[in-house]
This record gives structure tokens, sequence and C-alpha cells, in this order.
């Protein structure tokens, strides 16, 4: 009779445990009422407390999630089984997801204050008459160094980071085309090449500045940098100025020869749950107000340009973060190459990595 | 009884079929389909004919190898003298106890440790040798491996030798034996089983540490671990992946060929 009872508690028990189980499932996955909205974004790319303010002036609850690269996105969302109601790409993955049916037409009519975003950063060629996108943030690929630790040496290019001086000291940020762009625009070749001796020159040439390098990493950059692991790092704009908050010698330069310049833009992926709270955050982030407080968190350029106006003057006039007409031109955007030509720029990546 | 029996290891076929077996098919299945999806032979044929892949799968084999003779060198002596001294399982726990920990916090602790203003640059600084830069290079990399893989080696080492039956020991001695010669032809052989058991629990989780070769290494060790989470994750070339993967089971395989149990020798306990 003990025994029976004992049998039916667990039972009981081990139910109970199931169906709470499932309930936190439910909630995970957004399908636990209209209430909730599912942001997928990048780690540490939006001020909290306007994640606090958008609870409150909309009454949506918000699941944040992060992801730390396009591809990891990528992967996540064509699966399925996630219920994401908006995510924030980069250009090239925005292009490959509008080819793949992975994001859903935008609604203009349901859209209020694009007026403010900044001409330059609308109609672009991967979104056409932004159908599909609605931009975020925006921000270039450059060099940030310790002024102290580097003696009266300033980098001013690609070509400078090859000084055998320099040995040993380059932080550099773990991307196939972020690394293998560096050869290229030192050749003065594109960053979209797909040519296949280009890149292979882009390599060759690479294995110079091999030597200089001392890790290739990614965020732990911002870290290393503040604590002076190493005198230069080749990261993205916003993480530098993170750095330049934290550590007053460390200085953001783009390279002469040219650099990558790229947009993460809000869309919404084909698998959302809730379309109204999606159309809803994006209204609110393209609050001139909302914008403003937002880039001077997180510290990328923002394309709002309304926000200008609510943003320190140092900010605006600093040209390394929102480059002068003239210097935007030496800049180049990404395009998506392809799964074939993705391949052969991430072999010859490793190629890199393997070189001694 | 037999019926009983029977019924009762359902559960472990089901598990086996569904998580040992019907994966490796799966990993099999992937490694022969290429980029656009269609049954090819081109991924082995990359593989075998990649300079780059190649030196890479040496590379592994090499840090691999470094890593297991590491972790054996220190865990044999330290599993021998432990067997040796009072409350032994007091004092295995201790040395188990950093596996409680998760890997990762681990691996952060040490990056505080290594790096230019951490523990061991601040007492270099201090003797006056100056900082040195530790944290990305490949001995930072080899000793940061070997601490974690040393419980892995310590614990089957330990029960190896604490399994020999003392009287055997005493044997030895009584009929005139030195203590080398009783180490070396009665308790030596007699824990190679576990020896052997350490050597494939180190070696073959060592050859794809990838999240060691970019948080301590810096990428710049790299190893098959790193090309696998790049074709499963950016090239979405999960054909080229699991092809890496195959070849992973297979030197897996190898391992355990080399260390299997020999026929002559003392096995019987």
């Amino acid at each position: 009779m003990k025994k029976l009872v004992n049998l039916s508690l667990l039972i009981i028990g081990l139910s109970a445990a199931a169906f709470a189980g499932g309930r936190l499932i439910e909630q995970a996955q957004g399908t636990g009422g209209s209430d909730v909205f599912h942001l997928y974004n990048w780690g540490d790319y939006i001020d909290s407390d306007l994640i606090d303010q958008f609870e409150e002036e909309t009454g949506y609850r918000v699941v944040y999630e992060t992801f730390d690269s396009n591809e990891a996105m990528y992967t996540k969302v064509q699966q399925g089984g996630t219920g994401y109601d908006l995510a924030i790409p980069s250009e090239y993955m925005i292009e490959r997801m509008i080819e793949e049916n992975l994001v859903v037409e935008l609604d203009h009519s349901r859209i209020d204050g694009l007026d403010h975003i900044d001409s330059d950063f609308l109609n672009l060629n991967f979104d056409p008459g932004n159908r599909y996108s609605i931009p975020y943030f925006w921000g270039t690929l450059g060099i940030a160094y310790n002024e102290d630790m580097l003696e009266g040496f300033e980098p001013e290019s690609w070509e400078d980071l090859y000084r055998p001086e320099l040995a040993n000291s380059i932080l550099m940020i773990d991307g196939a085309r972020e690394v293998l762009g560096i050869g290229l625009q030192t050749l003065g070749y594109s960053l979209n090449s797909t040519d296949n001796s280009e890149l292979q020159e882009a390599t060759e040439q690479l294995r110079g500045l091999s030597p200089n390098i001392k890790a290739l990493v990614a965020d732990e950059i911002k870290m290393y940098m503040i604590q002076e692991e190493a005198a230069i790092a080749v990261t993205y704009s916003g993480e530098a100025a993170d750095m330049m908050w934290e550590n007053e010698s460390i200085v953001y330069i783009l390279p002469e020869e040219g650099s990558n310049l790229w947009f993460d833009n809000m869309v919404i992926p084909h698998t959302a749950q809730n379309e109204e709270a999606a159309y809803a955050f994006i209204n609110f982030m393209l609050d001139p107000e909302v914008a403003a407080q937002n880039a001077d968190y997180v510290g990328y350029s923002t394309p709002n340009e309304t926000a200008m106006d609510y943003l320190p003057e140092e900010t605006i006039e600093d040209e390394q973060f929102y480059p002068s007409e003239t210097m935007m031109d030496n800049l180049e955007v990404y395009e998506n190459l392809g799964l074939y030509h993705t391949g052969i720029y991430n072999d010859l990546f490793l190629e890199f990595k393997m070189i001694k | 009884m037999v019926k009983q029996r029977k019924l009762l290891s359902v559960p472990y076929y089901l598990w086996i079929l569904l998580f040992v077996i019907f994966p490796v098919l799966l990993l099999l299945f992937q490694s022969f389909r290429g980029l656009d999806g269609s049954f090819t032979l081109v991924n082995i044929q990359t593989y075998f004919t990649s300079r780059v892949y190649l030196t890479m799968t040496l590379q592994s084999f090499i840090y691999a190898f470094l890593i297991t003779v590491l972790t054996l060198t220190i865990s044999y002596p330290a599993a021998y003298f432990l067997t040796r001294t009072k409350n032994k399982q007091l004092w295995l726990l201790v040395l188990i106890l950093p596996t409680w920990m998760n890997i990762l916090l681990k691996t952060y602790a040490f990056i505080g440790i290594l790096s230019q203003t951490g523990m061991v640059n601040q007492l270099l600084d201090f003797m006056g040798l100056g900082a040195q830069p530790l944290l990305f290079t490949r001995i930072s990399f080899l000793i940061v491996a070997t601490y974690i893989e040393i419980p892995f080696m310590l614990l089957p080492v330990f029960n190896a030798i604490d399994d020999i039956n003392d009287s055997m020991v005493y044997a030895s001695r009584d009929l005139g034996a030195s203590e080398w010669k009783t180490f070396s032809t009665v308790i030596l052989p007699l824990s190679l089983s576990g020896v052997r058991s350490g050597v494939q629990a180190v070696f073959i989780p060592s050859l794809s540490l990838f999240m060691l070769t970019r948080l301590i290494a810096g990428n710049r060790v790299i190893t098959l671990g790193t090309a696998i989470e790049q074709h499963f994750l950016v090239t979405q070339n999960w054909g080229m992946g699991s092809t890496m993967g195959i070849v992973l089971i297979i030197i897996m395989f190898a391992v355990m060929y080399l260390t299997r149990k020999r026929k002559r020798g003392v096995a019987v306990r």
C-alpha cells in the first residue's frame, strides 16, 4: 500500500514538473500569448533601459535573445522552430534572406518615422526601396590603437600594420571576410572580389601580416584592448567607441586604402508570431530621442538624421565615427557572395590561420 | 526471467540506436553530400588533396599526442602516490573537484592568470624578469589543455593501481625484488588497463578542442575542431564538416586499436 502511495505521488510530481516545463518551453517559443515580443539581436546592442521603456509604453513583454554572428542567426531562423518577431542582421545576410524568402515584406503604412532616416541609408542595393528592412545602426571596420603603447608611431593604413616592429602585437577580428578584405584592399582590389587570382594574391600578401598577429578573436578584443594586452586591434567602430570610453589612450582610425562599411537593419523573420509587436518596436526605434539614447549607449553610428540633434556635438563631429563624404567614398559594403565563394573565402582564411 | 531481462534491455538498445548509431549514420550520409545537396565524393577528394586540411589533421594529432603525454606524465605518479596515502579517497576527491566546475569558467580563469596583467606576469615582474607574453602561445594552450584533461587520466589510472591486490606486491618483495623491480614487473603491467582508458579519454577529445584554441591560443593553434565549427556555422558546408567528423572517428578507432588489450602480458586480475 505504501509503495502504491509513493508511486502515485511520484507520478503526480512528475506530471506537475512536465506541465511546468511545458509552460516554460511555450513561453520561450513565444506561443504563450500575444503580449510577448521576441527580439533576436547581437549581444549588448541595445540600451536595456530602452527595453524597459518599450515594455512600459506598449505593454508587450520583451524576450531578448542574442547571436554572435550573422551566420549563426541565419541558421537558427532558417531551421525554423524559433518564433523570433524581429531580428537585426547585417546587409549581406539580409540580401540572402530576401532571396530565400526568410523575411516578411514590410507594410510601410504601418511604419511611422522613416522620414527621420538619412536618405543615404535608404534604398540601398541589398534591399531596394527598403521593402524588407529598416536601418538600425551602421558602422565601419578600422584600426584601434593605444597611443601610449606605440610610442609615437600612428598607423594610418592597412599597409602600416605590416611593419616589422609590430611583431606579435595586433589583435585581429576572427572573420574571413574582414581579414581577407585587408589583403584585398591593401592590393587595391574590391572587398567583394570573386576572382581567384586576386584572392590568392591577397592570401599571399597576408603572409607578411601573420607574424604581427597576436591573436584572432572576437568580442574579447574590447576587454583585451582596455586591459592593454595588445597595442593594436582591427575591430568595428562601435567596439572601438566602447574601448575609448574605458581607456583614454585608445584611438580609432579608418585606414587610407578604405575599409568596410556595414549596416544592421531590422527585419521580420518569416517565423514571426507577433508582427504587431514587431511594427511597434520598429516605430519605437525610429523615434529620434530613442535612437539617440541607443546610439549614445551602444557606440555605433545612428542612421537617424533627426536623432543627431540629441547627440553630443563631439560625437557627431567625430570623423572616425561619422566620416565625411570623401571618406565614405573609400568605404565598401559587403555583398552576398553565395555559398560557393563564402566557402572559398573561409578556406583561404583557414590557410591564413595556419601560417606560422 | 529471461523474457523480463530482455524487456528491461529495450531502453538501452533504443538509446544506442537513437543516440549512437543513428547520428553516426547521419554524419556518414552528410559527408557524401555536396554544397548543392547532391551525392558526391567531392568532400573526401577535397579533404585528401588539400594541403591545409591535411596539415591541420597532422597538427591536431600532434597536439592531442602532446597533451596526452603530458597528462600521463603528471597523472601516473600522482595516482601511484595517491594509492599509498592515508585518506586516499579524500585526496582523490580534491584532485577531481575541478571537474565539477564548468570548463568555460576554468578557461576564463586562465585568461585572467595568463594575461599581460595577470598573476603569473605580476610574479615575473616582481622577480625582476618583466612581463612575458603568455596568453595566445602554444605553451599556454598545452598547459591549459593538460590541466583540464588531468582528472580524466587520473581517475582510471588511480582505480587500476588501487585494484591491484596488495598480496602481489608483498609476494614480489618477499621474493627479493627491489622497489623498482616490483613497480616495473608487477604494478606497471597491472595498471596498464587504466592507462589505456585514460589515454582514450584524453586523446580523443583533445583532437578537437576548438574552444581552447580560440580562447587561450587566440586561433594561433588550429585543430580540426576549428574547421568543423566553421563549416557548420559559417560556410554552411555541412558535407565538408561531416567528412572531418568522420576523419576524427577514424582516428579514434586507430587510437583504440593501438591501445587495445594485447594478448600477451598479464591481463588477468
